[in-house]
């Protein structure tokens, strides 16, 4: 190892324990995961990794995942959304009275629902960034607001059943297009969808290719890269990881239509936060708000558009959680907000704003959902899912704000 | 023998990397008015901050004899109980209690473990009346102005049975009625046997009602001044005369055309909207010349210099910029970017740096376009331009991934004007560019301004030190309460001529139209390449008759 003489020569153990927390800091969100999804496979006998309810799992939690998107960027920018569970709620409501009670195509009423979300967005927006009403009290009365307005949506009724192909936006899989093969005796037999599996390794093209590109990018600048075994082994683990993933999938029904959707997202979301001017000015403000108004930054504007962001993935949640449980009513998503904003803490967002990553939101949301479901499996009480739960964002916020305090300590 | 009811001996306060004090006496008699003056910086709020407490005993060294006694306090209570009182330059008063609640507040009038509100009324009345407000005590305090809200502080100091009254810059922030009649407050204390200290840039203030003066320099005790031997000029003289402990690089000035000018610029503070912060100051910049604003604390340096960068300060802004001949708009931050000014702030945690980014981010944050065609961000670019600044300007780190945070404050000076550099721009103005950084950093800096004159740029440097003024400017401005009170070429400044300007005060400066006037008219001649000397300034003789 290179670095050993140069522990060496400062002192003691120190040093070493301050690499192992700052590695620890940027990864350690994907050990958590590692060791929860062990931890869920041991205490629920395998069921937890089984092909359907890993497909379950996908359809039941996917909304979390589009939320916690949306609430980490709020988040970085250094405000928060308390209103997100109701407008889940009134979107929802106002899809299935568009589609369901006025007979709409389902693409228009979709596609009128999400410019509703991006007007609540506005709305939400304009009284922070312009009015500069503080995020917490604007989006605490959008949640009242908002619930108010789905049940008059709904006239005190509830919407049900959902046509078939809006369904099938939370519930829907793609699977058969190129035909199935059986799987090989050794690997535990039975049939797979091989559209699954080619999507599988699309994707896997498509990592591989754009960390080669980064690569050369960098080589090409003269800037440092990780080692070329360091570099492939991350693509063989992220490989094995989707391809594993893919075959239980493959075995059951195929690929879940959110799977897919949720993925977009997460490709924009985090191409949109690194990569675009507007996600660099987003982290700005979020860091020294002061400091990106006097770099010229239009910090009204940023806010405002963060707002009509949350607003659009919002109204997806929506259609996806109406879609999925197939029922539009007055109390959809009570309590996604809280969700969503766990999702984004756990993933190392950091409370005061100006750190945070679109990736970690979605490892957050994906540890809630496996407590969800792995602690449901195990049969433990409601009661106590929660106590957990809490308890572990409660943990993770204190990981980071310890961090933190060593860093600038 | 002199009774004296404050004796502070050999006092030395150190903070990492700086000598703030160092042996510094101050001896204060029982009943008098003991002013302290000092350049910003020069250690007076650290002096009183040891005095009340703040710094408590074991942080310094040095012994404080108060009333009798040796003082070791650990907080600012200790010392109040004492009836030493400190009434800072931002008041502490909550705005959205009443007067009665302020001034009793953490000295609550209790009866049976309930506050008893009439008490409380009837006391705080009378204690206004000492002070000579009629208000209400139940009137909010932000419903009242500046000048009976630093009455209604002293009101609160009374309520604390004060024997020492300390008061930093009490009017700073007040009109001349408003001054008046606190100084007749405090004259009307001195007769009830209240001593007070008061820290003040106002020397005709000082002149009027204090009876010895302390001056500090540089963290030491200059001298102390009786009645008698107050005179500006010695006050003056004892301020300045700061050692000259830097060096500067060699500057042989290149002075083109006129390149920025600002025109009857007058902006009135954010909130208290009637208050004028700047009055119709007017200021030109040369391509090539590096031109300093000198002013004390409040005389309106950085809200000149930010209202003047896309209005980031203030509120009803009037005049003109022109730059190039012609008039330029900046409302806002980025228009002021895009038309060629950057502005580098004096608190760089707080106004410069995302303190929780890498050098590289923090460096392109405000040119961030020229490496994002079409709105993609180029990170490579980015590293590649953020390496450049850091080899070129020698920012000590790793690499540019270091987060800004955890650089010495030189270094993240130097990433404040890499930020500034990459923009691009034509003028750039320096808010105390070597604040608080080392003297090899300063050095760093100085080079720095002195090459991008020599590109032709043109420079505004605010800064506290005079001797730095002297040693990198070629022209300097001199503000005092918002007003440009003179321009004085390199050749001509000193620092008790410039000192002497800073602290002409409005009053004396109507009372001098004529010649104020006439610093006002005298713009500098537009020939390119014009000799530094060549440019009209109030010779330093003139205003010995102040």
């Amino acid at each position: 190892m290179s670095e050993a003489p140069v522990i060496k020569q400062t002192s003691g153990f120190a040093p070493f324990l301050n690499k192992a927390r700052q590695s620890l800091g940027s990864s350690g969100i994907y050990v958590a995961l590692a060791l929860i999804v062990i931890l869920f496979e041991i205490t629920t006998d395998g069921v937890l990794l089984t092909p359907d309810n890993l497909s379950k799992l996908i359809g039941q939690f996917g909304y979390i995942l589009i939320l916690a998107i949306g609430m980490v960027i709020v988040i970085i920018a250094g405000h928060i959304d308390l209103g997100v569970g109701s407008v889940v709620g009134f979107t929802g409501a106002l899809s299935g009275v568009l589609i369901v009670r006025q007979g709409m195509p389902i693409w228009i009423g979709v596609l009128l629902t999400l410019i509703v979300g991006g007007i609540v967005g506005a709305w939400n927006g304009y009284w922070v960034a312009y009015f500069g009403i503080p995020a917490f009290i604007v989006t605490l009365a959008g949640m009242l607001i908002f619930r108010g307005a789905t049940q008059l949506t709904l006239g005190g009724t509830q919407i049900s059943p959902f046509p078939e192909g809006y369904r099938n936006i939370a519930s829907g899989f793609l699977q058969g297009y190129l035909g199935y093969f059986d799987i090989p005796s050794f690997l535990g037999g039975g049939t797979a969808d091989i559209f699954t599996l080619v999507i599988a390794l699309v994707a896997i093209a498509g990592f591989a290719y754009s960390q080669l590109r980064a690569r050369q990018g960098r080589q090409k600048y003269n800037q440092e890269v990780a080692s070329m075994g360091a570099f492939v082994g991350r693509i063989a683990v992220f490989a094995v990881v989707i391809l594993l993933f893919a075959l239980q999938l493959s075995k059951y029904s195929g690929t879940p239509v959110i799977l897919i959707i949720v993925a977009l997202l997460m490709l924009i979301f985090v191409a949109v936060t690194n990569k675009t001017v507007f996600g660099r000015h987003v982290y700005a403000i979020g860091g020294n708000l002061h400091a990106a108004e006097l770099s010229g930054v239009k910090t009204k504007a940023v806010t405002f558009w963060v707002f009509v962001i949350m607003g659009v993935l919002s109204a997806l949640a929506g259609i996806v959680f109406a879609a999925r449980i197939n029922l539009a009513n007055p109390t959809n998503g009570t309590g996604f907000e809280l969700d969503a904003i766990a999702a984004a803490f756990i993933g190392g967002a950091a409370v005061t704003g100006g750190v945070g990553r679109v990736i970690g939101a979605i490892v957050g949301g994906t540890i809630m959902a496996l407590l969800n479901n792995g602690m449901s499996i195990m049969g433990i009480d409601v009661s106590y899912q929660q106590v957990i739960k809490g308890a572990v964002l409660l943990a993770a916020v204190a990981f980071d704000v310890y961090n933190k305090r060593k860093v600038r300590g | 023998m002199d009774d004296y009811i404050l004796e502070m001996r050999d006092i030395t306060k150190t903070f990492p990397g700086v000598k703030a004090l160092q042996d510094v006496r101050l001896k204060v008699k029982r009943g008098e008015i003991h002013a302290i003056c000092g350049e910003n910086g020069a250690g007076k709020s650290t002096l009183m901050k040891v005095l009340s407490g703040v710094y408590p005993f074991g942080t310094y060294e040095g012994e404080i004899f108060y009333d009798g006694a040796t003082c070791e306090f650990s907080n600012i209570r200790d010392s109040e109980h004492r009836g030493i009182v400190i009434i800072h330059q931002e008041l502490a008063l909550s705005p959205y209690l009443s007067i009665a609640e302020n001034i009793f507040m953490g000295n609550e009038r209790v009866r049976r473990g309930s506050i008893d509100w009439n008490l409380t009324n009837a006391d705080a009345q009378e204690l206004l009346r000492r002070v000579g407000l009629t208000e209400n005590p139940t009137t909010k305090i932000r419903d009242i102005g500046v000048g009976k809200q630093q009455l209604v502080e002293i009101a609160k100091a009374l309520s604390k049975k004060v024997k020492l009254l300390i008061l930093d810059e009490p009017t700073a922030a007040l009109n001349d009625a408003d001054s008046e009649h606190l100084l007749g407050l405090l004259n009307g204390l001195r007769e009830e046997g209240v001593t007070c200290i008061i820290i003040s840039h106002k020397l005709n203030e000082i002149k009027a009602i204090a009876d010895s003066t302390t001056i500090i320099r540089d963290g030491k005790s200059i001298e102390t001044l009786n009645v008698a031997d107050i005179t500006e000029e010695r006050i003056i003289k004892g301020m300045v005369g700061r050692e000259l402990d830097s060096r500067y690089p060699d500057h042989v000035p290149s002075i083109g055309t006129e390149l920025f000018r600002i025109e009857d610029w007058t902006v009135h503070h954010p909130i208290n909207q009637d208050r004028i912060v700047v009055d119709k100051a007017n200021i030109t910049i040369h391509r090539g010349e590096v031109v300093g604003l000198a002013g004390l604390m409040g005389a309106g340096r950085t809200e000149l210099a930010m209202s003047v960068f896309g209005r980031a300060y203030g509120s009803k802004i009037s005049g003109r910029l022109i730059k190039d001949g012609k008039e330029i708009k900046a409302r806002n931050v980025s228009e002021a970017i895009d038309n060629g000014i950057a502005y580098a702030t004096e608190d760089r945690k707080h106004y410069g740096l995302n303190l929780i980014e890498d050098i590289k981010r923090n460096i392109s944050l405000a040119a961030l376009n020229k490496l994002s065609p079409g709105g993609w961000v180029n990170d490579n670019e980015e590293f590649e331009v953020a390496n450049g600044y850091r080899a070129s300007m020698n920012i000590k780190s790793p690499t540019v991934l270091a987060i800004t945070g955890k650089l010495s404050g030189g270094n993240q000076q130097k990433v404040v004007l890499g930020k500034w550099l990459y923009s691009d721009p034509d003028v750039l103005i320096l808010d105390e560019p070597t604040r608080g950084i080392d003297v090899g950093a300063k050095y760093e800096i100085y080079v720095i301004i002195k090459k991008l004159a020599e590109e032709g740029k043109g420079v505004l440097v605010i800064s506290s030190e005079l001797p730095e003024l002297l040693g990198i400017c070629d022209r300097i401005y001199t503000l005092s309460a918002g007003h440009i009170t003179g321009q004085v070429s390199r050749a001509e400044a000193t620092q008790e001529g410039l000192m002497r300007l800073m602290t002409k005060d409005q009053k004396t400066l109507t009372e001098l139209a004529p010649e104020a006037i006439e610093v006002h008219l005298e713009p500098p001649t537009d020939q390119p390449n014009v000799d530094a000397t060549t440019v009209e300034a109030p010779k330093s003789e003139d205003s010995r008759h102040v």
